[in-house]
């Protein structure tokens, strides 16, 4: 279970995380929906510790990231999907990461062949796909076999086939009883591969329901419902965007269609 | 679909030697850092037969002079020091880092320790092989240092320590400055350029010089004016590469990652 707790988050005088608080449960695919600079990544990075927030707690099943024993175990992340150097193979990689918390290289080739990489395993990943490089990045997310699963945009830049699978790979995971947290601006992949809904604006919580009662709000359309909820903070966005440029902006467009 | 395999916990926490482990793997599984290092040692060996071979006056410090292949030669481990830290930051790759080990001042004292020693055993093969080198390229008219001779071992040794202090030095501006390239301005600039300027401003004060202490400090057997005595040079060495890991160290833990 992850647990965010007012969360506040500045860079500079921009306020990127304002006053979060929401719950992921375990069991469930739990999608975080948002527009473009909703603050969404920078969730993520707080809750695994990377970024330091201004003010409130996120917490993993009772404790903060950084106190956990065997982290790799407890939580298995994805931010970016190049987080590797170019000249190590993808193997080296992941048995580089395993041995940071006494994980065998077993369990390494055993998440190789999971995510279809065995065969390219000892290729430099630097030569990989965008494709590749999202299933090194969920690789790693799985070395540890975890209980709680953090991942930004997993299906960005995979093929069709690929999108299915990680769909069947985040829905057998939550059913398998772990906490599964995953980020998207594709409404589409929300409505297939989640139950549960997250959804944040700048920086603020919009909405935590579950997809099939959003869709309801939206008169049967998750989409419709997406940008109503928005609305506001998307124009704010692209309102703060394009402060001073000529160049009008749909913010239709803004909030959905970009990574953030 | 694959099952997973349920996996057992370890016990206890991880600690230093599993991030370590992580660090070492790093560095082997690069082709890049070998290549740096072989051609850090064939430098060595080739600048000092040369300068061995070239060597007229029995008066000379000999063995300081064939090993001055090591003062160019401390950019190559400096660099690679700054890289350790660097090339995580170009990719994204520390974050998985700290993910893996969010105790931030861990991964940096395992990546030192690592480094450090990587630079240490190459840095010693390298003013080592290279004394041999210089000295069987002698010309028979000149009388032969031997590590025997008084100092002459220590000015070999501590060349190979030269190398690895100036990489711990870029490993901790890597932590501090982050981006490969102004790190390695900075790293090159304060090892070379200000050491060069600190000789303009007073001769003392140009003895504080990283490159200078390497090479009219550490590596010679008789002692220069306006030098720092070897071992307090080493010292100084010992204090840049300390605070430099020591301000890194403090800086990862506080920002962002």
């Amino acid at each position: 279970m992850i647990v965010a707790e007012g969360l506040v988050k500045r860079y500079g005088t921009t306020t990127a995380v304002d006053g979060l608080t929401f719950t992921v449960q375990p069991g469930k695919v739990t999608g975080f929906l948002g527009p473009n600079g909703s603050g969404k990544s920078t969730t993520m990075r707080l809750i695994l510790g990377l970024d330091t927030p201004d003010a409130g707690v996120t917490r993993i099943d009772g404790r903060r990231y950084r106190d956990l024993r065997w982290p790799l175990h407890e939580v298995g992340s994805m931010l970016e999907s190049r987080a590797f150097h170019p000249g190590r193979s993808a193997r080296a990689h992941l048995v580089a990461l395993a041995a940071s918390n006494a994980i065998g290289n077993s369990r390494v080739d055993e998440v190789l062949d999971q995510v279809g990489l065995a065969d390219v395993a000892q290729r430099r990943a630097g030569t990989f796909s965008l494709g590749m490089a999202q299933r090194l990045g969920i690789a790693t997310a799985l070395l540890g076999n975890p209980q709680v699963l953090v991942l930004d945009e997993p299906v960005n830049g995979l093929d069709p086939e690929g999108i299915r699978w990680i769909r069947g790979l985040l829905k057998s995971l939550a059913g398998e009883g772990r906490t599964v947290f995953v980020s998207s601006h594709l409404i589409s992949e929300m409505a297939a591969t989640a139950e549960q809904l997250v959804v944040v604006g700048g920086g603020r919580l919009l909405a935590d329901t579950s997809v099939a009662k959003l869709s309801a709000a939206g008169s049967g359309s998750l989409e419709e419902a997406f940008f109503a909820l928005t609305a506001d903070s998307a124009q704010y966005e692209v309102a703060s965007q394009w402060a001073g440029s000529t160049t009008p902006a749909n913010p239709r467009r803004a909030s959905g269609m970009t990574r953030p | 679909m694959t099952a997973i395999e349920p996996t057992q916990i370890p016990t206890g926490r991880y600690r230093f030697s599993q991030v370590a482990r992580m660090e070492w793997i790093k560095v082997r599984s690069l082709r890049s850092p070998w290549w740096t290092l072989t051609v850090t040692v064939v430098a060595a060996i080739g600048i000092a037969a040369a300068v061995g071979a070239q060597t007229k006056a029995h008066t000379a410090d000999v063995t300081n002079n064939i090993l001055g292949g090591v003062a160019p030669g401390l950019l190559l481990t400096g660099v690679l020091g700054v890289l350790v830290m660097t090339s995580e930051y170009t990719s994204g790759l520390i974050r998985t880092t700290f993910t893996a080990a969010p105790k931030r001042s861990l991964v940096l004292i395992a990546k030192a320790a690592v480094f450090g020693a990587v630079s240490l055993v190459v840095g010693e093969i390298a003013s080592f092989s290279a004394f041999f080198a210089g000295t069987t390229s002698l010309p028979r008219t000149i009388a032969s240092p031997a590590l025997s001779h008084p100092s002459v071992l220590r000015a070999v040794a501590l060349a190979g320590a030269g190398y690895c202090l100036i990489g711990l030095l870029g490993v901790g501006l890597g932590a501090i400055i982050r981006h490969t390239p102004a790190a390695v301005a900075v790293l090159v600039g304060g090892v070379y350029v200000a050491g060069t300027a600190l000789v303009g401003l007073s001769k003392s004060a140009g003895s504080y010089g990283p490159v200078s202490i390497v090479a009219n400090s550490l590596t010679t057997t008789k002692r220069l004016a306006h030098a720092l005595p070897p071992w307090a040079g080493l010292g100084m060495l010992c204090l840049y590469a300390a605070l430099a890991l020591g301000i890194g160290g403090l800086l990862l833990a506080r920002r962002d990652a």
